[in-house]
């Protein structure tokens, strides 16, 4: 069955890169043992890290809690096999800043015993949608397209909007990554439940399910699917295949043909973006009550053996994510935790699989390109920037520090999507310079805050000290009035008091 | 394991300055052969000349400047500004005459700029400009096209050489016995001596459409050009801009009065339209860089030239129309920023 074909709305630029993932989807997903050790860092989300609520020592449980929501954003964390608690320490992780985190690390003890009290739910179309909303909450479950901003959160703020579609974003637009391809191939059921789910959590009429024109067996198994489950309020909508459609505001424009406002969100017009693995865990948790422990992974590339992927404990390290898949190749040089435009390089495979890990790719060392040139203004930058920012002017300006001009051509716009570094016949690193400068730029804005706190505190300040002085003044007046009323004995015997106070001190 | 840090994205851009100047350089490989089929071998010393000083000023000015020759000659961009000037020139120039304008190309109009991606003229066009002016009467000996049945005198190897080396034609031959005026010359200064189009299309040196000669060097430099459009070293807007801009109010200044106005189809191959169109005006660093950008950049050289050819001094006005252009994209670039994706749409500040 081929996806029914509706109006799109228009990308601006993008590229079409060489996929490389038939490697990875040549067989089905295979299951990962138990790793020895689970790694859980305790910031997986966007928001604040949990709070551990077990200690060294504690055995835990599949499934059990172990690190709990701290302040309003936050997504609580579960073990994902039995064992013991052996440590709650800083370990390497994979982000941008800083290598290390703190981990809560758990010695598996290969029995996988789950825990025993996560009570069954009432059929969720019982629920109001509030408490579907608290109740997803406690799952655990983020965005697992690699924003991880925690999906319960998410809802709550879209639910206040006026929103008109859900979209699931089944478009896996960077090269190698084929984790969402093999998901909607072999778990399409799940995923059209957790659209539901969500539907009803957020009244909505609407879902488009939004997948790339060069994934025709998830078309084929989704479309299968949908006919099974007779839901008309769910739609196919396929789209081109161009890095970067799978963005969210992106993937929002391609759909609805509506344009995410600057600073906004895809619910300022409308919309409620969810990756099609946030819905399939979704759907594990209301439905199964099994939060979010594992997640397919795609690990691939030619540093590694077998290119594959797996369905694996969040809080595997990489390592033995690796050795499941052949082990690394003699090319091996680079490991990357995400795709090759927007992944984090790692230097150590130390690192766990975390809820944001949607690939492990390994690289062999990349050709050797020429120097980094001065910009030609060639304007290639330009023709593929899905934002329609001009790279080449914001370069400029960031050589020059330019606050002002870098805000006006939008810098803060920039998706990091990487489409400019790969056309830049300079070989500039643009992609980098604008991260540096982005964070340049809100340094500069964070020292305005301060002086303008500073200021603001250094005029309550006069004004308070104003304020006493007339109080003083004013006292000090009452009592010459007082004095006065009261004639000269009186006048003396206040000034022999006040000599006496003195003589005491 | 252990693996070394590194910055999104990892996979590595194709392109390449070096390679595509080194294809700029290609793609005028054929129309450089045809300049020396018709016009003599003066072309390949002019070249050698060019080359020479636009690389030593390139890699003096480098050198002074406190950074690696050997790494900006890689670039092959003072390669293009050499041939761009060679065939700007007469097939017979002398060496100083060349020499001024590739000193001046590159050391004035690029690296007191700050090299490449910074010089704010197009460099061949500002050093064929200061010749142009300097040395009006070299740069006006121009010769016939060797043709086979157009009367006229050609220099040897030998004789070419000697002139481009010391200025001195052969005792036996004087100045104007070989020099003949371009077509664009010609055509300029038979209409203004009211001679009309027709009459003047007569004369042995005009042929289909321009000079004899000279629109078969335009047809390989167009071919050169497709391919560089192919090849997507260069995009479609600034040509198409150049050839709509000059060729709109010729046609209409032809329809209206078909006798005292130049054929669009001579305009087109005639003087250096088409070099201009695919080569001199899509040099990115001097051009505007939005879509429109450089469509407007485009229609303005074209109309310039036209202005030029038709009402002002010089036979030709690419390399006044460029230059004047050149000057016009910082507004340009400003005013033809594009939407940015989820800003309010309407005016730009």
């Amino acid at each position: 069955m081929s996806a029914p074909t509706y109006d799109l709305g228009k990308l601006h630029g993008g590229l079409r890169l060489e996929a490389n993932k038939a490697e990875a989807t040549s067989n089905p997903i295979q299951p990962m043992p138990v790793p020895d050790v689970l790694v859980l860092p305790l910031a997986q989300h966007v928001g604040e890290p949990s709070q551990p609520i077990v200690n060294v020592g504690d055995t835990v449980a599949r499934g059990q809690l172990i690190a709990a929501v701290e302040g309003s954003l936050g997504a609580p964390i579960h073990a994902s096999s039995s064992g013991t608690v052996v440590a709650i320490e800083p370990w390497p992780v994979s982000r941008r800043l800083g290598s290390r985190a703190p981990c809560i690390v758990i010695e598996c003890d290969g029995k996988d015993t789950v825990f025993a009290s996560a009570n069954a739910l009432p059929d969720y179309r019982q629920l109001a949608p509030k408490e579907l909303l608290q109740e997803i909450l406690q799952g655990g479950i983020v965005g697992l397209g690699g924003a991880v901003f925690p999906t319960a959160q998410k809802l709550m703020q879209a639910i206040t909007c006026d929103l008109e579609y859900l979209i699931l974003n089944g478009v896996e637009c960077e090269p190698y990554i084929s984790c969402d391809d093999v998901l909607m191939r072999e778990y399409a059921r799940e995923i059209l439940g957790g659209a539901r789910i969500l539907m009803h959590a957020l009244g909505l009429e609407v879902c488009f399910i939004a997948v790339e024109s060069d994934k025709p067996q998830a078309i084929q198994r989704l479309g299968e699917a949908m006919a099974e489950l007779g839901d008309e309020r769910i739609v196919l909508k396929q789209v081109p295949t161009i890095y970067p459609s799978g963005g969210e505001d992106q993937l929002v424009q391609l759909v609805t043909n509506l344009e995410v406002p600057t600073g906004g969100l895809p619910s300022d017009v409308g919309c409620l973006v969810q990756n099609v693995g946030t819905a399939s865990a979704i759907y594990d948790w209301i439905v199964s009550r099994q939060p979010l422990t594992s997640r397919v992974t795609t690990i691939t590339g030619d540093g590694v053996a077998r290119p594959m992927n797996v369905l694996a404990r969040i809080g595997t390290p990489i390592a033995d994510v690796v050795a499941f898949a052949g082990g690394y190749t003699e090319r091996a040089r680079q490991l990357i935790v995400g795709g090759p435009m927007t992944g984090k390089s790692v230097t150590t495979d130390r690192v766990p699989l975390v809820k944001a890990t949607n690939c492990v790719l390994v690289l062999s060392e990349p050709p050797a390109i020429g120097n980094e040139m001065p910009c030609i203004r060639c304007g290639n930058c330009a023709d593929v920037c899905p934002i329609q920012l001009l790279p080449q002017q914001l370069f400029w300006y960031a050589c020059a520090d330019n606050e002002k001009k870098l805000r006006e051509y939008g810098l803060t716009d920039c998706i990091e999507c990487g489409c400019c570094d790969l056309v830049c016949p300079s070989h500039i690193p643009l992609t980098a310079d604008f991260r540096t400068a982005k964070a340049r730029i809100q340094e500069l804005a964070d020292e305005k805050a301060r002086a303008e706190r500073a200021r603001s505190r250094f005029e309550a300040r006069n004004e308070r000290l104003e304020k006493e002085r007339l109080e003083r003044v004013e006292e000090l007046a009452k009592q010459k009035d007082v004095a006065k009323q009261a004639g000269p004995e009186m006048i003396a015997e206040i000034l022999k008091r006040k000599q006496q106070e003195k003589d005491k001190d | 394991m252990e693996f070394a840090r590194k910055e999104a994205p990892y996979l590595s851009p194709e392109a390449s300055v070096p390679a595509m100047m080194l294809q700029v350089l290609l793609a005028l490989v054929p129309a450089a052969l045809a300049h020396v089929w018709f016009f003599g071998p003066g072309f390949i010393f002019n070249l050698l000349i060019a080359t020479l000083f636009c690389v030593g000023g390139e890699a003096l000015m480098v050198r002074a400047r406190g950074k690696d020759p050997v790494i900006a000659l890689a670039d092959y961009s003072a390669l293009v500004t050499a041939a761009l000037l060679a065939f700007a020139l007469p097939s017979l120039t002398p060496w100083w005459v060349t020499a001024t304008g590739a000193l001046f190309a590159v050391v004035v109009a690029k690296h007191l700029y700050g090299g490449i991606g910074f010089n704010v003229f197009n460099p061949a066009m500002a050093g064929y400009v200061v010749i142009l002016v300097a040395y009006p009467m070299e740069m006006n000996l121009w010769v016939a096209p060797s043709m086979g049945d157009i009367d006229y005198v050609s220099l040897g190897i030998l004789q070419t050489v000697t002139y481009t080396l010391t200025g001195n034609l052969p005792a036996d031959l004087g100045f104007d016995a070989i020099s003949r005026a371009t077509p664009l010359d010609a055509m300029q200064s038979g209409l203004r001596n009211m001679q009309t189009y027709a009459e003047i299309r007569t004369n042995p040196m005009m042929g289909d459409f321009g000079g004899r000669g000279w629109e078969w060097i335009g047809n390989f430099i167009a071919i050169g050009g497709f391919w560089l459009l192919i090849r997507k070293i260069i995009r479609w807007q600034i040509p198409t801009g150049v050839l709509a801009g000059l060729l709109l109010p010729a046609g209409i200044m032809y329809f209206i009065d078909p006798g005292s106005n130049a054929s669009p189809g001579f305009h087109l191959f005639s003087g250096a339209t088409l070099l201009c169109a695919f080569f001199i005006a899509t040099d990115p660093v001097s051009a505007a860089t939005s879509a429109r950008g450089r469509l407007i950049y485009g229609i303005g050289i074209g109309l310039l030239i036209y202005i030029i050819r038709r009402w002002g001094a010089y036979a030709d006005g690419v390399a006044f129309a460029v230059l004047l252009m050149n000057m016009a994209v910082p507004a340009i670039d400003l005013v033809t920023r594009p939407h940015i994706v989820g800003h309010p749409r309407g005016r730009t500040r």
